[in-house]
């Protein structure tokens, strides 16, 4: 069902890292994106599986959800992986028709593979830990500079922050919705593919129906409260950085010095 | 009489083995014989809707059986649409699940999916919507051109269309003004005197499941509590209000009465049957008190 995507959840554990700052967190997570991909050799890619195997213990939430939100991109891990790993370069070791299996290939694919899952790890952490308030806050601060070239910076933010608020009820429409149509014979698991996207068509229009009159709900409800724009607009919640988020900057440059120390006395795998 | 639903230690639980297990529905046993105009009550998150979700096969049950006619819907899974047909269901506030152009397209949906064509699918759709009252120059216009109570009776009518044994109608007359909850109440009554066939009515308004109900079923924290005809449940109004739930305002005004010392009967569940009991005592007396 609908319901059983974790990734972009939000868990209030109260772990370490849900009291950081939600703007150190997400330039941490952009250069942790970053040195994932400079990782060459087999140590720098075990040092950032390792930071980020140490975030998922400190997040204090459980394994299973980080294994559900694996399960939604586990095609797309295979497929880049296979590609991968048919079309290095260099000597091949097995060969049959155009496939062609080369220790390059086999390295690559590994990486990749790496890559992927502590990417998704990673961002998943990040969501988890992070309620969507607190994500659109800080991307709100942080891309304040922007507003010298005139770009709405508040209302991309509080696009987002209304966006992000009626994922769950959204879904939680589709469901109902989905179930209304069932009960009146409606056919989602058979048939080919014309068939299945046509059926779609009883759940689509009654979803679009009710996000619009979402829109205009929470557009009358937020004039009622007098919202006009950012301009003047103060916060309730104050953001402020503390000793635990230097030292957490601390520790992901240790990783990124690492991982570039590695890089320099290693030679490259791939 | 034949029982047409059985249910065999039934139960729900929601997100199995996470943190976020929830029981919903707990060994629930009951039968329910044809024809029969049963009223569904306990207050919000008691287990009503999951319960109700499972009579048609939405749900299927953690535990236990939900038998039609005596077989077990889940036999054959990939024949639980025809249970889909046979048991009706309007969810709470049906009128969202309105999509076609027509509203004559939208109530057809359903007799279409079972398979019915030409003259008997019109037939279908014209019956169920002078069942619901829907005006017949209504069919031609656009489902989201109707004011709500014309979406939710065209709501209605896309799932009587489907001729089903049982119809279950979660809550059928929230957020409906005063004269809309009236008719809309007796023309499902008239259904059910002209078909004969079984009604489940889940309702939080006391007064209109008092009205319209042979028996109840009372939920309680997934649990059945009662199950019993209207008057020995509602005779028993200490042990709602221990659900949350309450006994037909009128019924406790005799119920009062009684205690005083009046000679009114037992178990009056509505304002007409309070009158005819009420009026000999005012007849003989001159006056109540």
């Amino acid at each position: 069902m609908v319901r059983d995507v974790s990734f972009g959840q939000y868990f209030p554990t109260k772990s370490v890292l849900h009291r950081l700052d939600p703007r150190g967190k997400i330039l941490m997570f952009i250069a942790y994106i970053v040195i994932i991909f400079c990782t060459f050799n087999y140590v720098s890619l075990g040092i950032t599986a390792a930071f980020t195997l140490a975030f998922l213990v400190l997040s204090k939430i459980s394994p299973k959800f980080y294994f559900k939100s694996l399960k939604v991109i586990l095609i797309i891990v295979i497929l880049t992986s296979l590609l991968n790993l048919f079309y290095g370069s260099g000597e091949p070791l097995w060969q049959w028709w155009i496939f062609r299996i080369t220790l390059n290939g086999i390295h690559r694919a590994v990486f990749v593979t790496v890559r992927i899952i502590c990417l998704i790890l990673a961002s998943s952490c990040l969501t988890f830990t992070t309620s969507p308030t607190e994500l659109t806050d800080a991307i709100e601060r942080l891309m304040k500079p922007l507003k010298v070239v005139h770009f709405p910076v508040h209302e991309v933010a509080m696009m987002m922050s209304l966006a992000l608020r009626f994922v769950p009820t959204l879904l939680e429409e589709t469901d109902k919705i989905m179930q209304a149509q069932k009960a009146r014979g409606a056919d989602m698991e058979s048939g080919n593919l014309i068939k299945r996207v046509k059926a779609l068509v009883p759940i689509l229009i009654p979803l679009f129906v009710s996000a619009f009159r979402r829109a205009y709900d929470v557009a009358t409800a937020m004039e009622c409260r007098c919202y006009r724009g950012g301009a003047g607009r103060t916060r309730m919640k104050q953001i402020h950085l503390s000793a635990r988020d230097f030292i957490a900057f601390a520790l992901t440059a240790l990783m990124i010095g690492g991982v570039i120390v590695c890089n320099i006395l290693l030679t490259a795998t791939i | 009489m034949s029982c047409v639903l059985e249910l065999k230690n039934l139960g729900f639980v929601y997100g199995k083995d996470t943190p976020f297990e929830k029981k919903a529905v707990d060994n629930v046993s009951l039968q329910i014989e044809a024809g029969e105009f049963i009223g569904v009550i306990g207050h919000t998150g008691s287990g009503k809707s999951t319960l109700m979700q499972m009579l048609n096969g939405l749900m299927r049950p953690t535990a236990g059986q939900v038998l039609l006619d005596g077989r077990d819907i889940w036999e054959n899974p990939k024949k639980i649409r025809e249970v889909r047909f046979r048991v009706g269901m309007v969810f709470q506030y049906p009128e969202y699940q309105l999509f076609e152009e027509t509203v004559a397209k939208d109530i057809a949906f359903g007799p279409q999916n079972q398979g019915k064509q030409g003259e008997e699918l019109n037939k279908a759709v014209q019956s169920a919507a002078a069942f619901t009252g829907l005006k017949p120059e209504l069919l031609g216009k656009s489902p989201f051109d109707l004011s709500g109570g014309e979406k939710r009776r065209a709501a209605i009518a896309g799932v009587i269309a489907m001729n089903p044994e049982v119809l279950v109608l979660d809550e059928p007359t929230a957020g409906l003004d005063p004269m809309g909850r009236e008719v809309l109440l007796s023309q499902i009554v008239r259904y059910h005197k002209e078909r004969h066939n079984t009604i489940l009515l889940v309702s939080h308004t006391m007064e209109d499941i008092a009205r319209v109900a042979d028996r109840i079923m009372v939920m309680n924290k997934g649990k059945l509590e009662m199950f019993a005809p209207t008057k020995e449940v509602f005779s028993r109004g200490a042990e709602l209000e221990r659900f949350g739930l309450k006994v037909p305002q009128i019924t406790k005004i005799m119920q009062q009465l009684r205690q005083k010392g009046f000679s009114v009967p037992e178990g009056v569940l509505t304002v007409d049957e309070a009158f005819e009991a009420l009026l000999p005592l005012l007849k003989k007396e001159g006056r109540l008190w």
